[in-house]
């Protein structure tokens, strides 16, 4: 059904963000020695959502190794709270995609990114992920993940530094923050790729 | 003369040459069965240990090089040559039941060249998925993606453990065709995406109950095409690729090709050069090892020795910065020496590191190997006595405990390793518990070698002098390594060109999956994870 312009005639659209109502319950209840704080669920669930990310262990070959240095002791991304490695797709939030990815995992990979729940991110890590890297004249290699899932973060390097993996974590925390959770945008399609979602809506 | 070149003669087919310590013996392909039986079995000096196979495509022909040594004398080399007529069906006599390893390595020629070998009971790719088109290695191999795209789609798990076979009776030909598992079999997956195999590997278990009857590993998830990609660089280019085979080992593997080429131009290596490469092979060993016994505990149950491990191991990668600029992936040996000259706080760092490690592996032993639950856990598992170590060419800290001396680094010293004094670690048993300790005490060792080696680095140039484009003359060359896992191998054969014609490098992990097959079978599935970390396999070296 197409969504049609929704015309409301008995309230203008700025009184939705007129808020002087709540603003006097909240002095009355502060008054009475409440302690109280207000702001959108939104942010606070994003909040959460991007101090607490948990990732896939996603590790195909060196930049793995890299990736398990900045779960180690020195670098330790537990600290911004994404030490949850997660061995199932369906438990992630994000997948880290450390190292070559081959015509012959190129199906496994998409089917694990496929069964992570919505919203899910994808990092690529190392220029191997990015665009087939060192590998880029091979007959086996994909040319860079994101011809076959939709990449949020890319962290160049060969392998990148455990420093520089923990800015791309940061980054995605960024892209966590600022999203709307209750509306959040369309997964990305990736050329070339089928689209189950719409595939099975179109047979309904 | 030797006694092994006077009986091949003897034989009367073969051709005998002797090219830098090296036995190089060519036979007909009828003959090629007869021949490898009788070195293995018949001749004076019994060449027990399949070191790797070789495929070439010589244009006309397809030919495969095995390279044979005796497991009591591993110094010695022999090479094997044939060569399979005919590019539309090459077939050969497969030697699987001479040496286990082959069983392994005849899968890979076929998967690259398409030889088929007669009597090998299971002619599936080996890395490829099964439907892939061609045979890549071949020189008139079509890469272009059209013919194999990237698929959206899973293999098929019945087209993956369909078997073929050839065998010849009596004359007659019998192709038959079969499958790993039967109906009844309860199959368990394993990988290929899971941090227990360490990996990128893919187990398919048969159980009855909670015991393993069979395993199934299935390669090639990363697969990179190293070989044939080698075929197109020029020597400096693919010391590169190196790094990024065995990464955990990156610097002895570079070091292998290195060796390789300047063994072809018979460049000579300034002292110095030498000293540091071994300095950093062994630096790269201790974090190979700390690595693997972290990873071990870790799959045992015990994140905390992980950490410990990855801690440690933090201190090496700091001192391979300083001096090489990288961390993992150090990027150091060059062709005639090293990159550039050592930092000025490396002896220094050097010498404040081996105290630590000597500490810290105290401590290690104390949280870990004296531990009740973890010994009891691997005593007594996953035997791998010493004959089978050496038929499936098991090398390394797996083969050596299980009692076979194999550490090139004391039978063929290459580089300083001949100015150190060291012991080659040996254990008898070929328990799980005494793969696990011997990693640590081959740490030990390396840091008597480093000790002995960092105050004596002589002074003077860090690399000889090349040429701006460097070519290999015309011919063979191949060289052995000692790595953190076993022999790391480098075959190159050259036309005089700056690329090679071929390049192939052994992996010493390969073979550790098969050892795997050996040893967990009868044993509980629980036990898995445990005797896959104990032989402490790297998977992209594997796939290549
Ligand atoms: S980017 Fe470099 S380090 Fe990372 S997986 Fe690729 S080759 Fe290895």
């Amino acid at each position: 059904m197409e969504v049609k312009n929704i015309r409301i005639r008995n309230m203008k659209y700025g009184d939705f963000n007129d808020n002087e109502y709540l603003e006097e319950y909240v002095n009355e209840l502060r008054k009475n020695g409440v302690n109280l704080f207000v702001g959108k669920l939104g942010d606070l669930i994003n909040w959460g959502r991007s101090n607490s990310v948990w990732p896939l262990t996603f590790a195909t070959s060196c930049c793995g190794i890299e990736f398990m240095c900045v779960g180690a002791a020195r670098t330790d991304f537990a600290r911004f709270g994404w030490e949850v490695t997660r061995n199932s797709p369906r438990q992630a939030d994000v997948i880290f995609v450390c190292g070559t990815i081959v015509h012959k995992m190129a199906p496994v990979l998409k089917r694990l990114y496929e069964q992570m729940a919505e919203p899910k991110y994808v990092m690529a890590i190392g220029s191997c992920a990015i665009s087939g890297g060192p590998f880029k004249s091979s007959y086996h290699t994909v040319m860079g993940v994101d011809r076959i899932i939709p990449v949020d973060v890319y962290i160049p390097g060969c392998p990148p530094r455990p420093d520089a993996v923990l800015y791309g974590m940061m980054q995605l925390s960024r892209k966590i923050k600022v999203q709307n959770f209750f509306k959040l945008p369309d997964q990305p399609q990736v050329p070339g790729t089928v689209d189950h979602q719409t595939e099975a809506n179109g047979n309904s | 003369m030797e006694t092994v070149e006077k009986e091949l003669l003897a034989l009367g087919f073969a051709e005998v040459t002797r090219s830098d310590k090296r036995l190089n013996v060519t036979v007909p392909k009828e003959r090629l069965y007869e021949t490898a039986r009788f070195l293995r079995h018949e001749s004076a000096t019994v060449y027990d240990f399949l070191i790797d196979m070789v495929g070439i495509d010589n244009g006309d022909s397809l030919g495969v090089i095995y390279y044979l040594s005796p497991s009591q004398s591993p110094e010695r080399l022999l090479a094997l040559k044939t060569s399979a007529a005919g590019r539309e069906q090459p077939e050969l006599f497969s030697v699987h039941d001479l040496w286990d390893s082959a069983l392994v390595y005849e899968r890979e020629v076929y998967d690259f060249f398409g030889i088929r070998f007669v009597n090998h009971p299971d002619m599936r790719r080996i890395f490829l998925r099964q439907d892939w088109k061609g045979y890549p290695l071949r020189k008139d191999y079509d890469a272009s993606p059209e013919v194999n795209p990237v698929p959206l789609e899973n293999e098929v798990i019945a087209d993956m453990e369909r078997t073929h076979s050839i065998t010849v009776k009596m004359g007659d030909r019998i192709e038959t065709t079969g499958y790993i598992f039967d109906n009844d079999d309860y199959v368990v997956n394993f990988g290929p995406q899971h941090p227990a195999m360490h990996g990128v590997l893919h187990l398919r278990v048969a159980l009855d109950g909670e015991v393993i009857r069979k395993i199934d590993p299935v390669f090639g998830y990363i697969h990179r095409g190293i070989e044939k990609m080698c075929e197109n660089y020029t020597y400096p280019q693919i010391l590169h690729l190196t790094d990024r085979l065995d990464y955990l080992s990156g610097t002895m593997n570079r070091h292998a090709v290195c060796l390789c080429c300047e063994k072809a131009l018979e460049l000579e290596v300034p002292d110095r050069a030498h000293y540091i490469r071994t300095i950093f092979d062994e630096l790269t060993r201790i974090a190979s090892h700390l690595l693997g016994w972290g990873c071990m505990c870790m799959d045992m149950g015990s994140i905390t020795a992980f950490v410990y491990g990855m801690r440690d191991r933090e201190k090496i990668m700091d001192i391979f910065e300083e001096t090489a600029g990288g961390r993992l992936m150090a990027n150091y040996n060059v062709i005639g020496g090293v990159a550039r000259d050592i930092h000025p706080n490396f002896r220094k760092r050097v010498k404040e590191l081996i105290p630590y490690i000597r500490r810290m592996l105290k401590e290690h032993h104390l949280l870990f190997t004296g531990n009740p639950i973890a010994r009891g856990r691997m005593k007594g598992v996953g035997r791998l006595t010493a004959k089978k170590a050496v038929s499936l060419g098991a090398t390394g800290p797996t083969g050596r405990a299980s009692g076979w001396r194999n550490d090139l680094r004391k039978i063929d010293p290459y580089a300083a390793y001949a100015k150190a004094d060291f012991e080659e670690v040996i254990r008898e048993e070929g328990l799980t518990f005494d793969r696990y300790v011997i990693r640590l005490d081959e740490i030990e060792q390396s840091l008597r070698i480093i000790e002995q080696l960092v105050d004596n680095i002589p002074e003077g140039p860090y690399a000889a002098k090349t040429k701006a484009v460097i070519r290999l003359p015309e011919g063979e060359f191949f060289q052995r390594v000692e790595n953190a896992r076993g022999q790391f191998c480098v075959h190159i054969t050259s036309k005089g060109d700056k690329f090679p014609y071929r390049m192939k490098f052994r992996s010493p992990s390969l073979v550790l999956v098969g050892a795997l097959k050996a040893i967990a079978a009868e044993s509980k599935v629980a036990d898995l994870i445990m005797l896959g970390a104990s032989l402490d396999y790297v998977i992209p070296c594997i796939d290549r």
